[in-house]
């Protein structure tokens, strides 16, 4: 119970190693679903709107590597950051770049799969608009994507959520660096492991916070775009 | 008549060797209202989609002006039967074509405006399309195929399931498109409306042209026995 009540001053307190912590986590997150979602989000539509050589492969692909073991993506990417890696030259490896790209390359396939689910009945009411206005491949992916765009904003949240509740990849590419690349999750694992749980608790429940946010947002885009779509608002 | 709008020649169509459309050879004059008529599965919506270059047929050529359907499309303006709509605002629909032709913005509002009038729908411009009445819908539907002042508008079936009062409304809306000077040609089932509508009608019976004449000889005078028997509920 004193660790508890210690953990909440820590956050009323504004502890510094605390929400540097945090801020480093979010910075690293979010850059991630940005990345994510620039690649992610055409490629799903694109996925869900033509049909070309390679589609059926790239759906199978994103759909199984949804729930890639996060240290799986870690050691890929330490190996290609490490110095004898063929991008050891960056010299990426522990920093939170290397983080960013280990975090982008878990939700790529999240992100790519669940905007492919929500853009295909866009377009499957879409498609014969598309056909009678002879409409560009470029305008229909614009059109499509921006009218499912609920749907879209929901899975760069579950992207999100994925990111910055996962341990495995950032710890082994960002090697937990006191200040440098030292994030919630891996902080949580260092110090709970140190027998030191007002930093743990203080953090996890800064992460309990952030996946209702998340879980509250998902739900309140699903009923917005629902409301919009049947014309209530 | 005249320089023909829409030329089919030799046209035929096949899904795994059965043939579901054709032979055809059908001119179809640059003005007025041509009502396709047939019972279920005569080809109608199919041979509909073929003038339009959605499909490119197995056999023949389809030219509109003297220029191939396919390359042509969006110089035409097509209305389904089931009225696909962007699920956005009317007045966003309107501009979804205008914005397919690139057509610059600064003449849309004007064409989007003359739309919503012709249509009736100036007051729900700003509600969403999901919102619309089903007689709404297909007088949107017309709208969104005249909205960029296409040089003929196709359309399946337009007043199926439709009260009298929309139906009315709609066929308002198609002889005011077709005063306009744009091509009418429209698949339809019911008689009646091809009779207050068309100004020349083609019969398909099992995938082929069964009857071409104007409506007025068409009505007023015996068919073929397969064309009486779909007039007379037989077929």
């Amino acid at each position: 119970m004193d660790a508890l009540a210690t953990a909440f001053g820590m956050l009323v307190g504004l502890d510094p190693v605390l929400w540097s912590v945090i801020g480093l986590s979010l910075r690293v997150s979010l850059s991630a679903v940005l990345i994510a979602a620039i690649i992610g989000a055409p490629l799903g539509a694109l996925l869900a709107t033509r049909r070309f050589r390679g589609r059926q492969f790239l759906i199978m692909v994103s759909g199984a590597f949804m729930a890639l073991p996060p240290v799986v993506v870690g050691l890929a990417v330490y190996l290609m950051l490490s110095r004898a890696g063929p991008l050891g030259s960056l010299g990426l490896l522990f920093t939170p770049g290397a983080m960013i790209i280990a975090q982008s390359l878990l939700i790529l396939p999240l992100i790519t799969a669940l905007t492919r689910q929500v853009v295909t009945p866009v377009y499957r009411d879409y498609g014969g608009l598309f056909a009678a206005h002879n409409v560009s491949p470029m305008l229909a992916l614009r059109v499509t994507l921006w009218d499912a765009r609920f749907g879209v904003a929901t899975a760069l949240l579950a992207g999100f959520g994925r990111a910055i509740s996962e341990v495995g990849a950032v710890q082994i590419v960002g090697g937990n660096i006191a200040g440098v690349t030292r994030v919630m999750t891996t902080t949580i694992a260092l110090e709970t492991s140190k027998g030191n749980l007002e930093m743990a608790l203080a953090l996890g429940m800064v992460l309990i916070v952030l996946a209702l946010v998340i879980n509250v947002a998902i739900m309140a885009l699903g009923r917005f775009g629902q409301r919009f779509e049947e014309a209530r608002i | 008549m005249t320089a023909p709008v829409l030329e089919m020649r030799g046209l035929s169509y096949s899904v795994r060797d059965n043939r579901l459309l054709g032979p055809i050879d059908l001119r179809l004059a640059s003005a007025g209202i041509t009502c396709i008529l047939g019972p279920n599965g005569a080809g109608k919506s199919l041979f509909l989609s073929l003038a339009h270059g959605m499909f490119e047929p197995d056999a023949g050529s389809v030219v509109w002006d003297g220029a191939p359907a396919a390359t042509t499309r969006q110089s035409r303006g097509y209305v389904f039967q089931s009225t696909p709509m962007l699920r956005r605002s009317v007045r966003a629909n309107l501009d979804f074509p205008l914005s397919a032709r690139r057509s610059p913005h600064g003449a849309r509002a004007a064409l989007i405006d003359m739309a919503l009038e012709t249509a009736r729908l100036t007051s729900r411009a700003n509600q969403p399309a999901a919102a619309l009445s089903g007689g709404e819908r297909q007088r949107l539907a017309l709208a969104q195929a005249m909205v960029a002042k296409p040089r003929a508008i196709l359309l399946d079936e337009p007043g199926a399931s439709l009260d009298p009062a929309s139906q009315c409304a709609l066929e308002d809306m198609v002889r005011q498109v077709a005063a306009s000077g744009t091509k009418v040609i429209m698949t339809t089932h019911d008689l009646a409306a091809a009779k207050r509508l068309a100004d020349d009608v083609v019969v398909f019976i099992n995938g082929t042209i069964a009857a071409q004449s104007a409506a007025d000889a068409f009505f007023t005078t015996p068919q073929p026995a397969a064309v009486a028997d779909y007039m007379e509920g037989r077929l």
